[in-house]
């Protein structure tokens, strides 16, 4: 007689696959499963707790410019292969593969928008171009945003999304922090205001250029924000990693970030922050006091 | 001396012993062996070239990272007299991977700044293995003013794996430390000179690394990324370091052709620690020339030469057909 006798039922087993068009999300923040359209109709956030998806520069633009405002520049622009980076997948099919996948050329848009009353230098940089990583292309385009922006007197505004310095350009990806810098260095020197939104990721080579150098600087709710990864402090370091730890909760408290703000009261904040450091135009008027929101509860 | 080698200098090292055998037999017996140890001589000199012409880029970055190396102290001893080290970043505390002060080079009064490796378990610890925190690196800008204030140039020394990578560097905030140093040496109105004297790794070594002119010690790495981090990322192994070290184009060699540095300084035949003094005299002499060609601009002229420096630096290809692919170099 077997041990174990075989089930008397079929069960069925229902893969990933078998439902229907993605309808579905599980919030990793509350682990709720929501509607998706409820998140888009949402801005891209957990109507349950709050969790701030990542979402993509068009619905970012969306968001904080007016409608048809936006002017892109460089568009043209798209990565060569430097090095002739070849690993266990060569970076020219990485980047073939990157820019189907995301529809994008690389991993910012730059250009000219309106936002309420004020025109600003604005790039968007999306994480699902190669996790958002800064090569030539990266750095040449928020260069050159910024420097239009120094000669045109606009202000800039750069939301970050990143994992860092791309590897597969080598040295000339580590040189882009340099040269965004220094663009930087004008646009301040002549007095104009830079406002840098991190959100999540904002991590390694472009956090240690331009993301932390904003006169203003603001992040999502529970965004990573940080230098090195966490998984890279535990190997080399063995030290306890503190809860929360590298969120933006964590580097408010830590004295980085200028508030922490709800994605629905972006824009608001940021016009009323414009008109704060814009030298001719007063702040925009409203009552309302533009609150921290307070970070949904993590696992 | 032969306790610490690296694979590849092990014939030459055994070479050596065989040399230093046969001179001693020689002296004991009084046996003339001239004729013998001017053959094993020659053929020392013969083993190195062979063995220093093939070098990989892993081999390259063994190098840079020899535990005789000499570090920054070792050459502001050699090559500067009348060091006044100065200590903290008048915020935190006083970070001992980065040291820092004014020296003579020569006739010049100058910053130098550079950072530090320890030698020993003792000495690591103190240095905390050449990888600064924040505090390291705003104590560097510190001195960067205060050099320009008084319009010293600054002497920069870069030898370091990295930023340290702890929770203490994220609570106060290194990645704003580094940005703030890359931001403020646009504007510092006198002559930088660095120089990567070993390891040059990420953000850590460019966090000290903009300047007029950019050197590198022949056998010295700058990189985007460790090898071992490359490879644990793109191979999933960091067993594949060696394959992504001569990926990632991070020997003085490629950074030269790339236009991403300006000159190699050559080491002397087997590396910079066979012969510190030698190197330390060839550095100062180079130093010195580079010191005296940007004096000659004016204060304008010399950041505005930085910025396009700077500026020029990637690799992008434009769409439209007329611009086909666009390497922007440096213009020097």
């Amino acid at each position: 007689m077997r041990l174990f006798s075989r089930k008397k039922y079929t069960s069925i087993k229902v893969r990933k696959k078998d439902l229907p068009g993605g309808l579905w999300i599980k919030c990793p923040s509350c682990q709720e499963i929501v509607y998706k359209h409820e998140i888009e109709s949402g801005q891209g956030v957990c109507p349950k707790c709050a969790y701030h998806f990542q979402i993509s520069w068009k619905e970012r633009l969306a968001l904080l410019t007016e409608e048809g405002s936006f002017e892109e520049w460089d568009a043209n622009l798209e990565s060569a292969d430097p090095l002739q980076f070849t690993g266990q997948v060569a970076y020219t099919a990485k980047l073939v593969e990157s820019r189907k996948k995301s529809g994008l050329k690389d991993a910012i848009i730059c250009g000219k928008a309106r936002m309420g009353p004020f025109t600003v230098a604005l790039g968007i940089m999306d994480f699902s171009f190669l996790g958002g990583s800064m090569g030539s292309v990266v750095g040449e385009k928020v260069t050159r945003l910024i420097e239009r922006a120094t000669a045109n007197k606009l202000s800039v505004l750069i939301l970050s999304a990143t994992g860092g310095a791309r590897m597969y350009e080598g040295m000339y990806s580590l040189m882009q922090m340099a040269k965004t810098s220094a663009a930087l260095a004008r646009h301040a020197n002549a007095g104009l205001p830079y406002i840098s939104i991190l959100t999540h990721p904002s991590t390694a080579g472009v956090m240690a250029s331009y993301a932390t150098l904003g006169d203003i600087i603001i992040a999502e709710p529970h965004a990573l924000i940080g230098f090195a990864g966490p998984r890279v402090i535990k190997e080399t370091t063995r030290e306890d990693i503190p809860n929360g730890f590298q969120r933006s909760e964590f580097m408010l408290k830590h004295g980085l970030i200028d508030l922490i703000v709800n994605r629905k009261d972006l824009k608001e904040t940021l016009i009323r922050l414009l008109g704060y450091l814009s030298r001719s135009t007063p702040p925009a008027p409203s009552n309302q006091p533009i609150v921290e929101v307070s970070a949904p509860t993590t696992s | 001396m032969a306790h610490h080698s690296l694979s590849f200098e092990k014939p030459i090292l055994e070479l050596e012993t065989k040399l230093k055998e046969l001179r001693a037999f020689s002296e004991a017996q009084d046996i003339d062996v001239s004729r013998e140890l001017s053959d094993l001589e020659r053929k020392i000199v013969e083993t190195k070239r062979q063995v220093f012409k093939n070098l990989t880029a892993w081999d390259e970055v063994q190098l840079a990272r020899h535990p005789q190396r000499p570090y920054t102290l070792d050459y502001i001893g050699e090559i500067c007299r009348d060091f006044v080290e100065l200590h903290g970043d008048r915020h935190y505390g006083d970070d001992r991977a980065i040291v820092g002060g004014f020296a003579m080079l020569d006739t010049e009064a100058v910053m130098i700044i550079g950072t530090q490796k320890g030698r020993d378990v003792k000495s690591n610890v103190e240095r905390n293995f050449g990888m600064a925190y924040p505090e390291g690196y705003r104590k560097a800008l510190r001195l960067m003013k205060l050099a320009a204030k008084f319009g010293r140039p600054i002497v920069v020394m870069i030898d370091t794996a990295g930023a340290y990578p702890g929770v203490g560097s994220e609570e106060r905030q290194i990645a704003e430390a580094i940005a703030m140093n890359l931001r403020e040496a646009f504007l510092l109105p006198v002559p930088i000179i660095v120089t990567v004297i070993g390891e040059g790794g990420s953000g850590g070594a460019l966090g000290i690394g903009v300047g007029d002119r950019i050197l590198i010690l022949e056998h010295s790495y700058y990189s985007v990324i460790s090898p071992e981090g490359c490879a644990a990322i793109l191979w999933r192994d960091r067993a594949f370091a060696s394959k992504a070290a001569a990926a990632l184009k991070l020997t003085s060699r490629d950074l030269l052709k790339a236009g991403l540095v300006d000159e190699i300084i050559p080491e002397p035949l087997g590396g910079a620690h066979t012969d510190p003094k030698g190197m330390a005299a060839d550095l100062r002499r180079r130093l010195l020339y580079h010191l005296r060609e940007l004096k000659q601009y004016s204060l304008d002229e010399l950041l505005d030469r930085r910025y396009r420096k700077f500026r020029a630096m990637g690799v992008i290809r434009a769409e439209s057909p007329s611009a086909g692919e666009l390497t922007i170099k440096n213009e020097e």
